[in-house]
């Protein structure tokens, strides 16, 4: 008797006793995740809607009347001030996502096609590449808080230079300049790793069949290397976008939202909203637009740079 | 050419032109200072006595554990409370993680059930949707349940993820699937050959989710942040070092001592299991 009769006998048997009838097995397994899917994932989606529709004063709770789409309205009324905070804060999200997503992309495939070459201690490299993305984001913002100080590092190596100080944390844009970099600090490891993978999957003949033309490595970057990284880099400037558009911990630990409320992001926003002020009708309201926002730029993004893969 | 180890495999072969060398070795050690001097920064500030903070001496002249005790004595900051709390959370939560999502991983990898289809479509849905819409319906949800402050406060909301149980899928399916046909014709149910045969193939790819899991754990900011600020005793070291900075504002070697606590623990499991977390985010990367 070979195995494979034995194998496809126990098939049958595994599927009789699933076609028998109800299996309860199945159930058993997935369980105890969907009691916490349903949850907190899968019934906030409803309830954040539904909260947005009522005034919802966490701090009192006789005070929450059900007032229709009054959180949604009163965002677009110049005179309220929830509107001029949201916008302010939309447009201080915008501001980060347009400063920090190009080198956190750029630079993560330059950093990638260096350590796509073949040289010894690459792997020392890239696991120092990375390291900062194991960090807390409180961890990496206190210590880019301590570099950018009037006294910090930062400033002592301008001044050693001739350059002068600046007052990173509390001026415009310097506040941004200082967020980025540390944000790039943090995170582009992540990126990185991802592109690099993709750089080796790359057909080493694509490369010699165009040196064997004698097209120039700038050539060959442009007509192979970009090409064959479309896809994962439709994905990384999506995560990219996504990671920058929840900008939170920076601004709070590295500038509290200063100067002037300038680095509060819309994150920052809906806590201080909803969590400190306890208007949580309004702070769903607030985060459902922005999460609406969010996946129309998904799908945008997908949609205009993933299109052409097969071509 | 034989390849003599891992790490000359694959990539382009580097140009033998002496001054592409220079180039390339110049470049990865300036990018190596970049990416390494804050956390050395932050090592050297913290061992430095309070009148060499300002100064720019890579090697403190008095070096001293000051920091670190007057941190742990203040009597008004519980470190050592924090250091305790993030460590039951993040491993509480690793290993809730581990059990239901691989229990669930399981089923979706392998049993055929109604609702199946339904069920993984939604979770797939999820991946593309933005955390932030979660943030204020899951606060209500937790406060109404009286769990402001507490350890499962801070844990339940995380459980419901679906990254782990994608991740395990992927690798169940990848489990030859005769192995657990022979089990069957020996007469195992469904729980014995989960827990006698796959499981016990399964144990890189758990403990990759559980590294991983520990780490996302031991850093989130955000959410503990709002379980925790109005109750001291209750916040992880992340949530600490915040108020921390409230506290000491300008206490540089105080700020650094209380973020190398918190750094250390990570960097010391990053350096022993790098391989693995950098191979699983490379793979989730081109298979997202």
């Amino acid at each position: 008797m070979t195995s494979e009769v034995a194998a496809a006998k126990s098939l049958a048997t595994v599927a009789a006793v699933q076609r028998r009838g109800f299996n309860i097995a199945p159930y058993l397994f997935i369980l105890p995740h969907l009691l916490f899917f349903a949850a907190f994932l899968a019934w906030p989606f409803f309830f954040g809607a539904y909260t947005s529709l009522f005034q919802f004063d966490f701090l009192r709770p006789e005070n929450r009347p059900f007032v229709g789409l009054d959180n949604y309205t009163r965002l677009f009324d110049p005179a309220a001030i929830q509107a001029a905070n949201f916008w302010r804060s939309m447009r201080a999200t915008v501001t980060f996502m347009i400063v920090s997503v190009p080198p956190l992309v750029i630079f993560a495939v330059f950093l990638a096609v260096l350590l796509n070459n073949r040289f010894g201690g690459r792997n020392f490299f890239r696991m120092v590449f990375f390291a900062p993305y194991t960090l807390s984001v409180t961890a990496a913002a206190v210590i880019w808080w301590w570099l950018f100080q009037n006294q910090g590092l930062v400033n002592q190596a301008l001044r050693a230079l001739g350059l002068g100080g600046e007052q990173w944390l509390s001026s415009m844009p310097e506040a941004w300049i200082a967020i980025t970099i540390a944000t790039v600090w943090w995170t582009i490891g992540f990126n990185t790793v991802i592109i690099l993978a993709a750089l080796q999957e790359i057909p080493a003949s694509l490369y010699e069949a165009a040196a064997i033309d004698g097209a120039s490595p700038a050539r060959r970057f442009w007509h192979i290397t970009l090409p064959m990284l479309r896809p994962v880099l439709v994905l990384v400037i999506t995560i990219t976008l996504l990671a920058s558009a929840n900008l939170f911990g920076q601004p709070y630990i590295m500038t509290a939202g200063g100067p002037t409320q300038q680095t509060e992001t819309v994150i920052f926003q809906i806590y201080n909203e909803g969590i400190r002020r306890g208007q949580m009708g309004s702070a769903a309201a607030m985060s459902i637009i922005v999460a609406g926002i969010l996946l129309v730029l998904t799908a945008l993004n997908f949609k205009f740079f993933g299109k052409s893969e097969t071509e | 050419m034989a390849e003599r180890s891992d790490e000359d495999q694959g990539g382009m072969p580097v140009s033998t032109s002496p001054v592409y060398r220079v180039l390339l070795y110049g470049l990865l050690f300036l990018f190596t200072i970049f990416f390494a001097l804050p956390i050395i920064w932050m090592g050297i500030t913290a061992i430095k006595p309070f009148n060499e903070w300002l100064t720019p001496n890579f090697i403190p002249i008095n070096p001293t554990l000051n920091n670190f005790t007057s941190i742990f004595n203040d009597p008004t900051l519980p470190v050592a409370r924090w250091f305790f709390n993030s460590f039951i959370i993040a491993t509480m939560f690793t290993v809730l993680i581990v059990v239901i999502d691989s229990l669930a991983a399981y089923a979706y990898a392998r049993m055929e059930f109604r609702g199946r289809k339904f069920l993984f479509a939604l979770m797939l849905t999820t991946l593309v949707m933005p955390g932030i819409m979660f943030l204020i319906p899951n606060y209500i949800t937790i406060a109404e349940l009286g769990w402001i402050g507490s350890y499962q406060g801070i844990i339940a909301p995380g459980l419901s993820g679906v990254f782990g149980v994608f991740f395990l899928r992927q690798f169940f399916l990848s489990i030859p699937k005769e192995l657990e046909e022979a089990a069957y014709v020996d007469g195992a149910n469904t729980f014995q050959t989960f827990f006698r045969i796959v499981l016990p193939l399964s144990g890189g790819a758990i403990a990759t989710l559980a590294v991983i899991t520990f780490l996302t754990s031991w850093n989130d900011f955000l959410w503990p942040l709002l379980m925790t600020s109005p109750v001291r005793e209750m916040q992880t070291l992340p949530v600490g070092l915040a108020t921390l900075q409230g506290q000491y504002t300008f206490d540089y070697g105080k700020l650094m001592a209380g973020a190398l606590v918190l750094t250390l623990p990570v960097l010391l499991l990053y350096v022993l299991s790098q391989r693995y977390i950098i191979k699983s985010i490379a793979t989730t990367g081109l298979k997202g």
